[in-house]
């Protein structure tokens, strides 16, 4: 049959609509211009009659098709008279006759300057809560810290054991290698330009304060961040997402207590441990790159060392690093309990862990640089 | 039930599936004709969800051929293999609804990757779509999480049916919902196969949901087909599982209203 789907025939302010041969989804696009085009045409029309007999195929976009094509005439105060349906389409029809009838509400466009400032407003107001978010996990980390205290027994040990050998064994080669590159490229750096100076004794100086002070715990603890912190938001975020979190919480156990306490122990001992060795290893990298393209013998490099740092030097950095794990450690826990129920948001609050725990570390550093500097080490 | 007189539209012959060591499924045969609801049963881990995931094509099969309209899925290329999928709709266990999208946008996704729609017509379709399914309108812009259980179902039966499929899976449709909602799951499923026009292939568990709406039930154990039929022909078994499953003190239960029924 080749026949037009729908052939119309008008008399006056009377219209007859054939309707004809496979009305489905592959031609949904197709039929949907069609009525449209067919009822703007006629749209005069006193009264209609819709002949549905040659009709071969007809499925859900069929059917909604013809019943607002119906309809259309209909709201404008038209009568519309259906005929010629088939029995096994009756059902069909009838269903969709009940669809839709809520009137659709308009989709407002947003203004685009208020969308602009909600977002803003949003943004700076985040910032606050979130910022109240870590307090309030570091709050209640210090009552579950409190309450092992009082009942030494109820320490997970096994579970911080685990999460130890996660953050800290595991982390050991990428963290050595890391920091040994950075060692050997600042070291590097420092024999081209201070080499025009004639004072290429003095890279090791700039090496060891640089790396002992500041660089050695700031690159472990954004290494840290980008592999623990994340994974911490993930685990905690999908077990809220599981119910697992409010199961805990059912059995008269304190989430904090169970998950995020042995968390954070494990980092705040395994970052100091992965920022002595990531030093060791940055210096390491420094003295081999002074020694095998500076031309500085082994010897000279340590007793130049020897004579550049003293004890705080290292104990500035070595200070760091557990406020810097807990500032991880806090972030990427209380990012978790702010999951919901997609898997959209778990991504979302596992790049914000990383991203705030990151600035913070930074932040925290720049603290830590003011001090220092105040009381003269 | 003149339905065995139609063509099947799926026809599973001596497949195996395993995993590892394990064999699954034995050389099960199985056939799906045009228009019936068939029910699928058999005891936990016997392999029924195997079979299902196996015959849709999202585990690999050791032997054996799957025909679904009469091809063969195993020679057909990208292009036609997924025509065959637009045939055909799923609803898993779990409903496995997006959770990043809204109810709405769940079901017009099989729409917005196959179809060229206007977005007027998109969110008609899928609204008649959830209304369809027993849902009231508000609950378009609601997200999986702000679902319940019964509501997640809905919805990812009115996804299953978007592009107007032909066959309709359901993977225990009715797990999980209270009695109440569980009959009405199945008289919707009544409907929309008669509606639509659907043949269904159902796993389940539920005898309730056998008696109300299965033309033919087959039963799976020890990785074969081992009986088809009308409920009628499952009672009448001889066979011990059979008899334990339809016989027990809980297909008892199910047995009494039938037979009051069969009195009037």
């Amino acid at each position: 049959m080749s026949a037009a789907p729908l052939a119309a025939t008008a008399e006056g302010d009377h219209v007859a609509l054939a309707i004809s041969g496979a009305w489905t989804v592959e031609r949904a696009a197709e039929l949907e211009r069609l009525i449209e085009r067919t009822s703007r045409r006629h749209a005069r029309a006193r009264s209609v009659d819709i002949d549905l007999s040659g009709l071969d195929r007809l499925d859900t976009f069929g059917a909604w098709l013809i019943e607002r094509l119906k309809r259309s005439f209909v709201i404008r105060g038209a009568a519309a008279n259906v005929t010629g349906l088939s029995e096994t389409d009756c059902a069909l029809m009838a269903e969709l006759q009940t669809a839709n009838q809520a009137p659709a509400k308009e989709r407002a466009a947003p203004n685009a300057i208020l969308l602009g400032l909600n977002s803003v407003g949003r943004g700076m107001t985040e910032v606050g809560t979130s910022l109240l978010m870590v307090v309030h996990m570091f709050g209640a980390l210090v009552l579950a810290a409190l309450g092992t205290i009082a009942h030494p027994r109820r320490l997970r040990f096994t579970s911080i054991v685990h999460h130890m050998e996660k953050v800290g064994w595991r982390a050991v080669p990428i963290i050595t290698l890391s920091t040994f590159m950075i060692g050997a490229i600042l070291a590097q750096q420092g024999l081209v330009r201070f080499h025009a100076f004639g004072a290429d004794m003095y890279v090791v100086d700039m090496v060891a304060v640089l790396v002992l002070r500041e660089v050695g715990a700031l690159i472990v603890c954004v290494m840290v961040a980008g592999r623990s912190g994340s994974s911490y938001t993930a685990e905690i975020g999908s077990m809220k997402m599981r119910e697992e979190i409010d199961a805990l919480r059912t059995m008269g156990l304190d989430p904090v207590e169970v998950l995020v306490l042995p968390r954070i122990i494990a980092l705040v001992l395994s970052v100091p441990m992965l920022t002595f060795l990531g030093s060791m290893a940055a210096l390491y990298g420094a003295g081999l790159v002074c020694w095998l393209y500076g031309g500085m013998a082994p010897a000279v490099f340590l007793e130049r060392l020897r004579e550049a740092i003293w004890l705080p030097t290292f104990a500035v950095g070595m200070i760091k690093a557990p406020f810097m794990a807990l500032i991880i450690g806090l972030v990427a826990c209380s990012e978790g309990f702010e999951v919901d129920g997609s898997a959209a948001s778990l991504g979302l609050k596992t790049t914000a862990s990383v991203v705030k725990s990151i600035f913070l570390i930074i932040a925290i550093d720049g603290v830590f640089a003011m001090f220092f500097a105040s009381i003269g080490i | 039930m003149t339905v065995s007189n139609n063509p099947p539209v799926i026809s599973v012959r001596d497949l195996v599936v395993g995993f590892g060591a394990a064999t699954v499924l034995n050389g099960a045969s199985i056939e799906v004709f045009e228009g019936e609801v068939l029910g699928f049963v058999g005891g936990s881990g016997a392999g029924k969800s195997v079979l299902m995931r196996a015959i849709i094509g999202l585990l690999p099969k050791r032997k054996g051929t799957v025909e679904v309209f009469g091809s063969d899925l195993d020679t057909l290329n990208g292009r036609q293999r997924r025509a065959i999928e637009q045939r055909w709709g799923v609803l898993f266990q779990q409903g496995a609804l997006f959770s990043s999208l809204n109810a709405l946008q769940n079901v017009q996704f099989p729409m917005r990757e196959y179809l060229r729609l206007s977005p007027r017509l998109m969110d008609e379709i899928a609204l008649a779509k959830l209304e369809m399914v027993g849902l009231r309108a508000d609950v378009r812009s609601k997200y999986p999480a702000e679902l319940s259980g019964g509501m997640i179902k809905r919805v990812a039966l009115a996804r299953a049916l978007a592009l107007d499929p032909d066959i309709v899976f359901l993977d225990e449709p009715t797990s999980g919902l209270d009695p109440i909602g569980a009959a009405d799951f199945d008289e919707l499923i009544r409907t929309l196969q008669q509606t639509l026009g659907l043949s269904v292939f159902m796993v389940t568990h539920d005898l309730d949901s056998l008696h109300a709406v299965c033309d033919r039930i087959a039963v799976l154990s020890e990785g074969r087909v081992i009986a088809t039929g009308p409920i009628e022909t499952m009672l009448a078994s001889k066979h011990p599982w059979l008899r334990s499953y339809f016989g027990g003190k809980r297909g008892r239960q199910v047995q009494r209203p039938t037979e009051k029924a069969m009195q009037h």
